[in-house]
């Protein structure tokens, strides 16, 4: 059973939300696509995805006057929030795409570019990640389970908040956790079963587990 | 591991999903919510439709589909069809795809792709280069001009200088006749682009798909195989497994 609450995708001119949507209707979670900061504020959880550059990411959240907002909720309020693909990316300290951008700055850790000259760029398809450990986003998923990927950057690793590593050429920090903040490199709602299984489990997330 | 995709590539004709042979005759498949439903059920790893209606009589693209599937789709989807401006890509975008495929718009402007690729990025923008074999020469192949006079392989290294993400190579000559991919077009391919290959054209039995990515391509696109034969996607996968293709397991 799914708790009532709802969850808020953020609408920032960065693609791809309908499918973010589409996967958290599919397990029955209430969710709205929004960037009015009232509706953020009433939401329960925050979902934060994206496809494209970084920099223009920041710049479109800087421009909603969006981030203020996000510290407040996530960081001061501690509403669980999940960032997929560049919205797992923008949780860093900086990236290194096309110049050095600074990031939210929630988790530590850089976004550079796969630049192994035999690796073919973007990163597209589907690879398994090695969890680092037990996490409730990862609720029935088993750990090597495969997840759709498509990106050409990455989040460095040794960040000591890794919930999943996966290689491609190099080793890549897949997902995040740090407290009530989430991210994954991948797509769940790309992802067929275990995807939509996350995107359950994300939820299902209840304060005090 | 990244692994090698096993991807369902099919038409979209009088709103029917339709399967064509050698870009000449059709054969139906189903109705389109329908058949990606049975794709997401059978762990297909991404699917690419392609609207002739769009890309050869010119009608609007027809969005209406588009979205219809992509609510069925949790996986890749990618569109092609019609692509010739902005507009369309954001048109199809908003409809639910998460990739789109150029083939005409491309050849005619190459700056069209640096241009999509710039706003959507590069894992959006596939390119289509559809081949035949004229006077024994591959040739790249375009249903309204017929044989363009350029390599196929020159054309896709533009592409690629040009931010193309992916290439969708179809053989138009092995297109629908199930006797294996166009494994010599794939040996000029082999090493030669950073970019994933998706070969198109011909996949009648499990083995064939070995042979392709065994000859360079990185990803297996088919039709017939998953609606005319008696293979499943998972034993498609058991057989490249077999010979320690790393695939999906369809768990």
């Amino acid at each position: 059973m799914l708790s009532d609450n709802t969850i808020a995708i953020i609408d920032y001119g960065m693609g791809n939300l309908r499918s973010v949507e589409k996967g958290f209707q599919k397990i029955g979670a209430n969710v709205v696509i929004t960037n009015d900061h009232q509706s953020l504020k009433n939401a329960d959880k925050i979902v934060l995805p994206g496809v494209g550059a970084f920099k223009e990411g920041m710049e479109n959240l800087k421009k909603l006057k969006l981030i203020e907002l996000l510290e407040e909720e996530v960081i001061e309020k501690k509403k669980f929030f999940l960032g997929i693909c560049l919205g797992m990316q923008l949780l860093g300290r900086k990236s290194y795409e096309i110049e050095e951008t600074p990031g939210l700055n929630w988790v530590d850790g850089d976004v550079v570019k796969f630049n192994d000259k035999e690796l073919k760029v973007p990163h597209v398809g589907w690879n398994n990640i090695a969890l680092t450990g037990k996490n409730c986003l990862f609720q029935n998923v088993p750990d090597q389970a495969d997840f759709y990927f498509v990106h050409s950057y990455y989040f460095k690793p040794g960040t000591k908040y890794a919930a999943s590593l996966t290689n491609y050429g190099v080793e890549f920090v897949s997902s995040v956790n740090k407290e009530n903040i989430f991210g994954c490199q991948f797509h769940p709602e790309k992802s067929q079963k275990f995807g939509l299984e996350i995107l359950k489990n994300f939820a299902n997330l209840k304060n005090g587990n | 591991m990244l692994k090698h995709r096993l991807i369902p590539c099919v038409l979209l004709k009088d709103w029917q999903l339709v399967k064509s042979i050698q870009f000449d005759s059709y054969r139906t498949i189903g109705h389109p919510t329908t058949t990606v439903r049975v794709y997401n059920a059978r762990n297909v790893d991404e699917l690419i439709v392609l609207d002739i209606d769009a890309s050869i009589k010119g009608e609007e693209i027809n969005t209406e589909i588009i979205s219809d599937m992509a609510d069925e789709c949790f996986m890749p989807l990618t569109i092609g069809g019609g692509i010739n401006s902005i507009e369309a890509i954001y048109t199809v975008l908003n409809a639910g795809a998460d990739k789109i495929s150029i083939n005409s718009k491309a050849i005619e402007n190459q700056n069209f792709i640096r241009e999509s690729a710039n706003i959507f990025g590069s894992q959006c923008v596939v390119c289509s280069i559809d081949v035949k074999k004229i006077n024994n020469e591959y040739t790249v192949y375009n249903k309204e001009k017929g044989g363009i006079d350029i390599h196929p392989l020159t054309l896709a290294k533009e592409y690629e200088s040009m931010g193309a993400g992916e290439i969708l190579l179809t053989s138009v000559d092995h297109e629908g006749t199930q006797q294996g991919y166009d494994l010599e077009l794939l040996n000029q391919f082999k090493d030669q682009l950073r970019i994933p290959i998706i070969i198109n054209g011909g996949m009648g039995r499990p083995e064939h798909g070995v042979q392709a990515i065994q000859n360079g391509a990185d990803a297996l696109a088919a039709a017939y195989i998953f609606h005319f034969s008696q293979y499943t996607p998972a034993q498609i996968k058991e057989e490249l497994c077999k010979c320690n293709i790393p695939v999906r397991s369809s768990i």
